[in-house]
């Protein structure tokens, strides 16, 4: 338990520190950072899913005037460490998936490194590859882990036995598609190497994590470079690890010491080279009484990683924590393919794993002729079923009820497909979000008192997320003076470490490192500080309390539309209320979590990276072909939360809300669609052709 | 292959000298500093380099520099003197109808083309009386806004505020 910060600042609806810059257009991204005579990148790719490099033909393009390198595994600098495979860069001939970066072409001007880039004839030795995730796949292997570190497979009592016992089974398989990030910047950098050091300018979630994995593979030291990044054009998780872009355009800049490269990806690039989100198998099992006490809880999941790195979703894991049961198993199984490098995609983890499980227990309610909402009531655990711990806060079940109360959901007729207005089929549908509420183990912030002002000094990163706004009112009442009094500086190496913006886990991290410093700074330069006086924090000297479980929760109601004829869906109302501690400022947060929902919308409704196995690469890699929810695919879109004050996660009470917004949607509209149609899509996304053919 | 142009960029006279497979947008971003307008496809399929071009909303990735000889281009920088701010600026800080802010400025000159088609009386596919002057109705903003994309997905705040902006007028 921590004394919570007085409220002043925090809870204030303020606009946005850097909201004029973002609607002029004045606030500039990574590959906009203004250098004297910049070269530019275009970056050659392997036209093959697996094979070796048996030829590499520069000439023409280094005969092209104005093309000033053409780096290829020929003569790239070495790597001081390879270790991480997914950065190994020009390091060997070995093709490992399509679209892998084989090469790079260096000019004065992008049309030019662009027409170099198809100037390069790469030949290959081709072999066969494997790229089709199949629920039996021969290869399926258990992690030693899966992200970050949670258990493989856990196992609590005799689900055998408790399957037995129940009195109603629902067992069904669930699948979510591939999908990519895009976020609408691309994945891009400005970078100079002055023969001695490095700026790199990048778009990325952590200045300081980007930094690290530089200096490992390069072998610099940290003060060898510089990691520079105000502003990010989106991330959700893409940006958070360095991907091949970031070690390519510094090879580049290598090359040309004292002169700055830039590097954008183009969209198409960016579908093999940035991260995904895994397509995921959820072979499910929950088992019950009469009274719809789950007895038996079972969720096998397969899902895909990458020959040569591996990352495991951990898909399963919000199961062990969300609903009581007697009995459980997850398991998580990998096939490692000739595919691309898959990663971090906004709520890796909880935002796959909350849609088979919710819409099994909408399954399970229809069998039951329960409500779906008193379903979850009467599983609602007290405490952490996986670890036995209590819980810092839950208040999922007053999510639902007053997401019900919003929502209009009292007296809803229960039966599915028997709405009809004109043309459109109408149902609705409910379903729990869920996010663990973390911090990560390192960030230090610097608080000055200069000219009459605090300034707050951290590395940290604003997605958009609204970390230039809200990190100035946590400071302001942790050192209790008036906002307008506090500046708050992030985005650069040159202020102290700050953790990575992912697992919404930055607000809390480095808001509670604010709150240490400034605790420091008045504990010895008192209310009356001169100029130039110091201090830092750090997060480890903050308060930590192992002894509860810390998640956030949420509740999802989705009004879904289906045409009759053509199976078309719209949602025109989607609803969710949120129990997310304290809400530090209300205007960004509720752009977070409609940002989040409207997400999830898509994630339910369009997006679908397909795959093509024979060729081994994404058919649809463009935002023509990859649908992404727009705005006429949007109507009535709420956001609400609970006032809830959490002693127990950091002295702001507050948890993390940038991912929870996206859990839970898309098995709501599912259980929506199935509402309205009768027709239960257990495949994402929920488009046409999976009604047309079973609509009434 | 290279040819001369003028452009006429927020104000400001260009006389340029351009690869004629240049875009407007890799001119602008690439050779005058002008990074108002974004790239976030080049395809013309997510809308975030929209700006002004001769008096109407255009995506400056599909418009190649030589084809645009004397053309007049106002960025969402352009649209106001510093300090000051486009109504449809201020509605967008009003509404946080942004995250990020990579599609804003193609967001924001989107609304000022969409505001002044609708005062021309133009339809769209949500306009259901193409007899009576169309009026910014939820369904009529949420159309003529979607071609430009918000990973984000700031819609359910954009709608609004190009509605405040337009009602401000
Ligand atoms: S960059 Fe022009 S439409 Fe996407
Ligand atoms: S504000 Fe981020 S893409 Fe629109």
């Amino acid at each position: 338990m921590t004394d919570l910060l007085e409220p002043r600042a925090m809870g204030r609806d303020l606009v946005r520190r850097d909201g004029v810059q973002k609607v002029r257009g004045t606030a500039t991204y990574a590959y906009e950072t203004p250098v004297e005579s910049p070269a530019f990148c275009h970056p050659v790719q392997a036209t093959v899913a697996r094979g070796r490099i048996t030829g590499i033909d520069t000439e023409a393009a280094e005969a092209l005037d104005g093309v000033l390198a053409v780096l290829t595994s020929e003569n790239a600098e070495r790597l001081a460490s390879t270790d991480d495979a997914e950065l190994a860069v020009l390091q060997s001939p070995d093709v490992a998936f399509r679209g892998q970066v084989v090469g790079v072409v260096v000019a004065e001007t992008s049309e030019l490194a662009r027409q170099g880039a198809d100037l390069v004839v790469v030949t290959y030795a081709e072999q066969e590859h494997d790229s089709a995730l199949t629920v039996d796949h021969p290869g399926l292997y258990a992690p030693e882990k899966v992200n970050p570190s949670y258990d493989t497979d856990v196992v609590q009592g005799d689900v055998d036995a408790e399957l037995a016992a129940s009195a109603v089974v629902v067992s069904h398989t669930y699948a979510t598609a591939m999908v990519h990030n895009n976020p609408l910047e691309p994945h891009a950098s400005t970078a100079l190497w002055d023969g001695s050091s490095l700026t790199l300018w990048d778009s990325t979630q952590g200045v300081h994590p980007d930094r690290k994995a530089v200096c490992t593979v390069f072998g610099l030291e940290e003060e060898q470079v510089r990691v520079v990044c105000p502003y990010v054009g989106g991330g959700f998780g893409s940006k958070g690890t360095p991907h091949a872009n970031v070690v390519l355009v510094t090879m580049a800049a290598r090359a040309l010491p004292g002169r700055p490269v830039k590097l954008a990806l183009t969209r198409q690039q960016m579908f093999s080279l940035a991260g995904y989100r895994t397509p995921t198998i959820q072979r499910m099992q929950l088992g019950a009484d009469r009274d719809g006490r789950i007895r038996a809880l079972t969720l096998d999941v397969v899902e895909q990683t990458s020959r040569i790195k591996e990352f495991a979703e951990q898909t399963g894991v919000p199961a062990r924590m969300m609903y009581t049961a007697n009995a459980r198993r997850t398991t998580h199984r990998l096939a490692a393919l000739d595919v691309p490098v898959p990663s971090w995609f906004r709520a890796p983890g909880e935002c796959p794993g909350m849609f088979g499980p919710e819409v099994a227990m909408d399954e399970l309610a229809h069998e039951l002729g329960i409500d779906p909402i008193e379903l979850r009531v009467r599983n609602d655990p007290e405490r952490d079923p996986e670890t036995g711990q209590p819980w810092s806060s839950r208040h999922l079940v007053e999510c639902l009820r007053e997401g019900a109360e919003r929502f209009g959901w009292a007296g809803r007729d229960p039966r599915p497909g028997v709405r009809r207005e004109g043309r459109w089929l109408v149902g609705t549908g409910v379903a729990s979000s869920v996010y663990p509420t973390m911090r990560q183990a390192q960030s230090t912030a610097d608080v000055r008192f200069e000219d009459g002002r605090y300034v707050v000094e951290i590395g940290a990163a604003d997605l958009g997320t609204g970390a230039w706004t809200v990190l100035p009112q946590i400071a302001a009442d942790a050192l209790g003076v008036d906002v307008d009094d506090v500046e708050v500086r992030i985005g650069d190496t040159r202020y102290p470490i700050a953790s990575v913006a992912g697992g919404s886990s930055g607000t809390n991290t480095w808001g509670s490192a604010i709150a240490v410093a400034a605790r420091e700074f008045r504990g010895k330069f008192g209310t009356d500080p001169r100029d130039g006086d110091e201090a830092s924090g750090q997060v480890d000297q903050a308060d930590t309390d192992d002894e509860h479980a810390t998640y956030a929760f949420g509740a999802q109601f989705v009004e879904a539309r289906v045409d009759v004829d053509t199976g078309e869906v719209r949602v025109p109302r989607l609803l969710g209320v949120f129990a997310c501690g304290r809400i530090l400022n209300p205007r960004t947060a509720r752009s977070q979590f409609i940002g989040g929902m409207t997400m999830g919308l898509s994630m339910a409704l369009h997006e679908n990276s397909v795959w093509d196995p024979r060729i081994g690469q994404v058919a649809n890699h463009d935002l023509a072909e990859y649908h992404v929810t727009v705005n006429a695919d949007v109507g009535d879109v709420q956001a609400h939360w609970l006032d809830e004050e959490d002693p127990y996660v950091n002295v702001m009470g507050a948890k993390g809300i940038g991912e929870i917004g996206i859990v839970g949607t898309a098995a709501a509209v599912s259980n929506a669609v199935w509402h309205a149609t009768g027709v239960r899509v257990r495949e994402l996304p929920v488009t046409l052709d999976r009604l047309l053919t079973a609509l009434p | 292959m290279d040819a001369d142009i003028r452009l006429t960029v927020d104000g400001e006279l260009h006389e340029l000298t351009v690869d004629t497979r240049t875009t407007l947008l890799d001119l602008l971003r690439e050779r005058l500093g002008n990074t108002s307008p974004k790239k976030g496809c080049d395809h013309g399929q997510c809308g975030a380099c929209t700006v002004i071009l001769d008096g109407e909303r255009a995506l400056l990735c599909l418009a190649l520099a030589v084809a645009h000889d004397g053309a007049e281009i106002t960025t969402a920088n352009g649209l106001a003197p510093e300090g000051e701010l486009h109504p449809v600026q201020q509605a967008f800080l009003d509404h946080d109808a942004f995250q990020c802010g990579y599609c804003t400025p193609g967001q924001v000159c989107s609304a000022v083309g969409l505001l002044s088609e609708v005062d021309r009386g133009w339809p769209s596919h949500a306009t259901a009386d193409l007899t009576s002057d169309p009026e910014l109705s939820d369904a009529e903003v949420s159309e003529r806004m979607s071609g430009n994309l918000c990973r984000c997905a700031a819609y359910a705040t954009i709608t609004p505020a190009v509605q405040q902006a337009g009602g401000a007028r």
